[in-house]
């Protein structure tokens, strides 16, 4: 098989953070300085990473390597035949290129807390934690099936639950670890469900079979609604773990956690997984579960965008930019630009880490202070922090020559082709208004932060500028929020290596599930009844497979309107981006209007924004609120009728208990008092002839036998 | 002179019986009751010899009233020490007082 050994590598890089994980863990408190084994190991993951993504693009490019063990076997089950659970590992373009993004920026981070966590009392216990997150990661990244997959997703919840909570003294730590647990809980429910149908009707959980099934016509259950259902589900969990819309709610939450961690879990890596996932099983998704999750992904982003506005807490701001940005990842997926959701996904992993390696530089200089309102002026005193975090500013504002541009340019286009073909442009106007509000937010925290004149004198005058395991991992990251990495245009990135090594999947729904721009010319296989036909259909599926590398995406039609949307799209995101930057500066560094005045203005829009719509609110007064009302009546259930019962139960018996009480003393304990006694007086009694005089004995055996011969004379 | 046959054998040995009886039930002093013991067990003597004599049992009867005597004598051994210890736990013989087990 080729590159088998690229399998056995891509074991090894997934289990050496475990290895990692269990030996800090268990020899950490004995061995301080163990944690460097743990950065050891991730050294050695980055260098096995660099090989097999090498070896992979550019000498298996455009085969898939796989590799399948069964776990174990249920044996023949009547009526559905050999059934076995599988496990296994698959390595596509998509794959190796995520595998590397989440080792490099995993690398950086532990190379990064070094410094940050220093002095900290749980040092080897947070090393050991990023183990496992790592590991977990890796097992998503890897899988090639919805079992593996939903296994890691759960772990990599649970890490990112520990180390959300890593601080538990403080209060608001240990809750927001319970929240984002809990809210990711609604979503993996949801994705599991999803799981299940494809699972009851397909057997298995491999992403390929079960892909290949539908792709012959055989939907689940055989009505298109379960498949559109099947795509909400499992989209279900992508808006748990990437935040979106209506569970964004625990991301902002989530900051109380370490910020490496915040930069490694809630930036880069764990909230990108749901995109990943949706790339992944893209495919399967129906053009009604498509629309929902532009919709959303799209609601998403300007929500959070229009949130990140007035907030005042720098990670907050980061925190509300990551919800939207990822919300453009799912509206690209929705809108059928899944290769720039995953583009934009990696270029937003490496500007969004360093942004909040940059803020976590910050807060360590300003002693732990987060708050906007006490910084300023920063800029001269911390240099490399300020123009690695100008220049991941401008990647996530979109601007030509750094990554983010070509990225977003691209799912922007995305958003505007699909406006062209299906008539809607909502997705698109959201798109570009949340293009306008990111530059704006964006550069209202740069100049907060680093411009202008220091705001809090004392702090200001103690901060410097951080120590070189810091500045080097945001130094690495600003050179790969370049554009020359990606593409030699850092006006098209159609023209870069990076975009032709995704692999272009042909969606597999029935034809008539599909968006017209995704309709295949091969109408006279819809509809596949005959098995003839059915083996037929097969055979197309396979041949578009195969011409899969001629990267034509979704139809000619597509590519058109594509070709059609780059121009307008790039013009038009530049001129927003540039806009919003030009209205930051307006306001904060130059302060030709007040934003205090604006707020004054619109006070209500204010405090909408400030207040993240009132959806903790919301939450807190119906779901919270709802929760603890409905526990108050099982209470009060519990109190009255099922105490009631058992309190009746337990009167009833003390009422039988009297009666057999007083029986047991009256009838029975006289019984036995009146045996006692009888025999006590007869005993009295007796005892006057056991006087112990040996003569009196002697006379009554005398008597007695002179007594017994008078009784048998009669009988001589 | 009237021929002396079984009857008069066991009619003194019931006399003997009834004496011996007597002594042990009535006397106070364990050495008189002893000596009742001694009369009752010589009635019995009798009666075996009488048997024996006019019996076709052959000397079986006068074997007995031997293993008898020799057990009297061992009796009259074992006694007249408990009598010993009685002495010298009262400082007296008398039967009657003798009941501390009684209580």
């Amino acid at each position: 098989m080729p590159g088998s050994n690229l399998i056995t590598l891509s074991l090894i890089i997934l289990f050496l953070p475990l290895i990692g994980f269990i030996t800090v863990l268990l020899f950490g408190k004995r061995f301080s300085k163990l944690y460097n084994f743990e950065i050891g190991i991730l050294s050695a993951n980055l260098l096995l990473t660099l090989y097999v993504a090498y070896e992979k693009l550019f000498v298996f490019a455009n085969q898939k390597i796989a590799m399948d063990a069964t776990w174990f076997s249920f044996g023949n089950i009547p009526g559905i035949g050999q059934l076995n659970i599988d496990l296994g590992i698959e390595l596509t373009n998509i794959t190796v290129m995520m595998l590397f993004v989440v080792n490099l920026i995993s690398f950086l981070v532990h190379i990064y807390s070094t410094e940050y966590m220093k002095g900290d009392s749980r040092f080897s216990r947070y090393y050991s934690y990023l183990g496992i997150f790592t590991f977990s990661m890796l097992g998503i990244v890897l899988t090639d099936n919805f079992l593996m997959l939903y296994i890691f997703w759960e772990l990599v919840g649970l890490s990112s639950y520990l180390l959300i909570g890593f601080w538990y003294e403080k209060d608001s730590a240990a809750n927001a670890g319970k929240k984002a647990f809990l809210v990711n809980r609604v979503g993996d429910m949801g994705m599991w469900l999803g799981i299940l149908i494809l699972f009851t009707n397909y057997h298995t959980f491999k992403f390929d079979t079960i892909f290949a099934q539908i792709g012959l016509g055989n939907i689940p259950f055989g009505s298109e609604a379960w498949l559109t259902a099947a795509g909400i589900l499992l989209f279900m969990g992508a808006v748990g773990k990437s935040a979106q819309f209506p569970l964004h709610v625990w991301l902002p939450d989530a900051m109380e956690g370490p910020t490496p961690v915040s930069a490694l879990i809630h930036a880069a890596t764990m909230v990108a997984a749901g995109v990943y996932m949706l790339t992944k099983i893209f495919v399967i998704l129906s053009a009604d579960a498509l629309t929902v999750i532009a919709l959303v992904g799209a609601f998403t982003s300007f929500l959070a965008a229009s949130i990140a506005i007035t907030q005042n807490d720098i990670k907050k701001v980061l925190a509300y930019s990551t919800v939207s940005q990822l919300g453009y990842m799912v509206m690209a997926v929705g809108v059928g630009a899944y290769t720039f959701a995953f583009f934009h996904l990696v270029t937003h992993a490496f500007f969004k880490a360093l942004l909040f390696l940059g803020s976590g530089s910050v807060i360590h200089a300003m002693h732990h202070e987060q708050d906007m309102r006490q910084m300023g002026g920063l800029r001269k005193k911390m240099p490399i922090t300020y123009y690695t975090f100008l220049t991941a500013t401008l990647a996530i504002s979109g601007i030509p020559l750094f990554s983010g541009f070509l990225s977003k340019d691209g799912l922007l286009a995305g958003t505007y082709a699909f406006g062209l073909l299906t008539g809607h442009w909502t997705v698109a106007i959201f798109g570009f208004v949340v293009a306008f509000m990111t530059a704006f937010y964006m550069f209202r925290l740069v100049i907060m932060t680093f411009h202008g004149e220091p705001r809090n004198k004392e702090k200001y005058d103690h901060a410097h500028e951080t120590p070189k395991a810091m500045t080097i991992p945001l130094i690495t990251l600003a050179v790969l929020s370049i554009w020359i990495w990606y593409t030699p245009n850092p006006f098209n990135p159609e023209a870069g290596w990076f975009y032709n090594k995704m692999e272009v999947k042909t969606t597999v729904v029935p034809q008539d599930m599909r968006f017209n721009f995704m309709k295949t010319e091969a109408p006279e296989h819809e509809t596949a009844e005959a098995e003839k036909t059915t083996a037929e259909t097969h055979e197309t599926v396979e041949s578009e497979q195969v011409e899969g590398t001629t990267r034509v995406m979704h139809s000619e039609m597509y590519e058109h309107a594509m070709h059609e949307a780059h121009l307008p799209t790039m013009i038009w995101s530049i001129l927003l981006a540039g806009l919003g930057i030009l209205f930051a500066y307006i306001i904060y560094q130059w302060k030709k209007i007040s934003a205090d005045e604006l707020a004054k203005k619109w006070p209500w829009l204010y405090k909408f924004s400030l207040n993240k719509w009132y959806v903790d609110e919301f939450y807190d007064k119906t779901f919270i609120g709802g929760t603890l009302e409905f526990s108050r009546w099982l209470s009060i259930f519990d109190n009255k009728v099922v105490d009631g019962i058992v309190n009746g139960a337990a009167t009833l018996t003390r009422g039988v208990s009297a009666v057999s009480g007083w029986f047991d003393t009256y009838v029975v304990d006289g019984l036995v008092n009146f045996t006692a006694f009888f025999s006590g007086v007869l005993g009295f009694g007796l005892k006057k002839i056991q006087n112990g005089k040996v003569q009196s004995y002697v006379l009554v055996v005398v008597l007695s036998l002179i007594l017994l011969f008078v009784m048998f004379l009669p009988f001589f | 002179m009237a021929h002396v046959g079984l009857t008069h054998f066991l009619i003194l040995s019931a006399i003997l019986f009834s004496l011996g009886i007597y002594a042990i039930v009535v006397r106070k002093n364990a050495i008189m009751v002893m000596m009742g013991i001694e009369l009752v067990l010589n009635s019995a003597n009798i009666n075996f010899i009488a048997f024996s004599h006019f019996g076709n049992y052959g000397i079986s009867g006068q074997i007995v009233s031997l293993v008898v005597i020799i057990l009297a004598a061992a009796e009259a051994a074992v006694a007249l020490a408990i009598v010993l210890n009685l002495f010298k736990t009262y400082s007296h013989i008398n039967v009657d007082e003798v009941n501390k087990l009684k209580e």
